[in-house]
Order: structure tokens, then sequence, then C-alpha cells
């Protein structure tokens, strides 16, 4: 079977759950929060300062990134569509995504699965040590 | 019935996400520097619940809500795929800090740049539809 032969019917069920997620995060952020704002470890909130991160300890994402604002900064567009790219592409490729691997794969003890989050690691790791420096 | 089903799933994974930050940008980086135990905790205790889980079915052949046979389906053992995937996946989960899941999470929370983070990974996934004939497995 094709790639894009997709049975929007069989597969319905995923937006729905996606669809669910938009409304989770709603409800989590307007009737369950009074601060949203993320207490990260305060080394961590002084590294991504020294990166130019202003927002870091007082916000829920980094308004650098995050804000309105961003829509009209070729640098955070840039970025915002090159994290986009690679989770989408990634995710396809190993078969799998954080949930999938990380927890489903892994809980049914397969080790494909482990190889992925590997994966996962080591891209992670070489993004925010030798990337994020050159980019920030 | 089943679609109610599916959305109160959704909705409860969407609170989870949110609220345990596991949806913050700030939480994944975070992680890559090792200076939290945060998402190791939250992956952790997920994974100790699954294992758990799906050791129950397996051994007691519980059957789901409808009545039907829960199947798991071994993986396919290859190498290259998963590694590289792996690792293109993990460069973006750092960079955008979200995967896919959150993704959606933060759109009802109401940060309008996540959009373009989501239509460019539907990009990455029509891209991949396309070289998949190319690419090692």
């Amino acid at each position: 079977m094709g790639f894009f032969k997709f049975d929007w019917k069989t597969q319905r069920w995923n937006l729905i759950v996606a669809l669910g997620a938009i409304i989770g995060g709603y409800i989590g952020a307007n009737y369950l929060s009074n601060d949203i704002a993320v207490a990260i470890n305060p080394e961590t909130i002084d590294d991504l300062k020294t990166l130019g991160f202003t927002s870091a300890g007082s916000t829920y994402l980094p308004s650098e990134l995050f804000d309105l604002s961003a829509l009209t900064n070729v640098k955070s567009l840039i970025l915002l569509s090159m994290g986009g790219l690679l989770v989408g592409f990634g995710a396809r490729y190993a078969g799998g995504c954080t949930s999938g691997h990380a927890i489903s794969g892994l809980s049914n003890l397969q080790l494909p699965s482990l190889i992925a989050v590997i994966g996962f690691f080591i891209g992670g790791l070489t993004m925010v040590h030798l990337i994020f420096p050159l980019l920030f | 019935m089943r679609t109610l089903l599916y959305l109160i799933i959704g909705i409860l994974f969407g609170i989870t996400m949110f609220k345990s930050e596991a949806a913050s940008w700030f939480r994944i980086y975070e992680m890559f520097k090792f200076e939290s135990f945060h998402m190791y905790g939250i992956i952790g205790s997920a994974l100790l619940i699954g294992i758990a889980m799906v050791a129950l079915i397996k051994r007691f052949n519980i059957k789901s809500i409808y009545g039907e046979k829960i199947l798991f389906i071994p993986k396919e053992k290859t190498f290259g795929r998963y590694i590289v995937g792996g690792i293109i996946f993990g460069l973006g989960w750092a960079l955008a800090g979200a995967c896919p899941g959150p993704m959606f999470t933060l759109v009802g929370v109401g940060y309008v740049p996540i959009l373009v983070v989501i239509a460019m990974a539907i990009l990455g996934t029509f891209l991949y539809g396309i070289l998949k004939g190319k690419l090692s497995s």
C-alpha cells in the first residue's frame, strides 16, 4: 500500500484525539492554572539568558520563538520551520515519536524503539550543546 | 460513542501535556542539559505504567472495552531508519521544543507560531512520503 493511499475513515480517530489535545491545552491553560511560568533550574535560566532567551523562568514558552511577533521575525520563522520539518520527517522515518517509541514501543520491550530513543538523544544533545551556540 | 471516547482521551492527554509542562520548550532544553529530573520523571513513570499494562494485557489476554483482542505488532527489526530517523527527530525536538502531541496542545493554549511548526511537520511527513523509496530501512 502506498504512503499516500490514506484511508481517512479508519484513521479518523487520530484527528479526534488531536482535536482533544487542542481542547485539553485550552482547558489546562485557562481553567486549571494560575501562573503558567515554568520553574526550570536556575542554572538553566542563566544559560538561556546568556543565549538571549530573556523570558526564561517567567513564561511557558520562549517569547523569542512563540510570541506573535515571531511571525514577523525571519530568524524565528526559519528556526520554527526547521524544527517542524525535522520533527515531521524524523518521526515518520523513525516510525514513531516520543510517545510512539519512548513510551509505547519501550513498554512493549521493542529493541527498534530503544535504538530510536538513542537517536532522539543523539539528535537532541547535538542540537542543544553543539548547534544552539551557533544559532543563538 | 467511540468518537466521544477518543475526544475525552485527547482532552486528558492535552491537559496532562500542558500541566506536566512536557509541552514547554524550556523543559525540553533543560532535559537535554541534564539539569533536572522533571522530564525523565514524566517519561519514566509513563514507561513503568506502560510496561506493567502491556505485560498484564498479554498475560491475562485482556480485551479492549469493545471486546476486541488487543494486538501488539512487533516493529521491523532493522537499524538504519530508527537511528537516522531518531537523530533527525531529536534535532527537531530540541529546536522546536515540542514533539507532535504537545504541538496540538500548544495550539489550544493560544500560541499562534506553533501553527508554523505544525505546518512544516506535515510538510516533513509529506517529504518522507515522496522520498520513502529512496531511503534505507
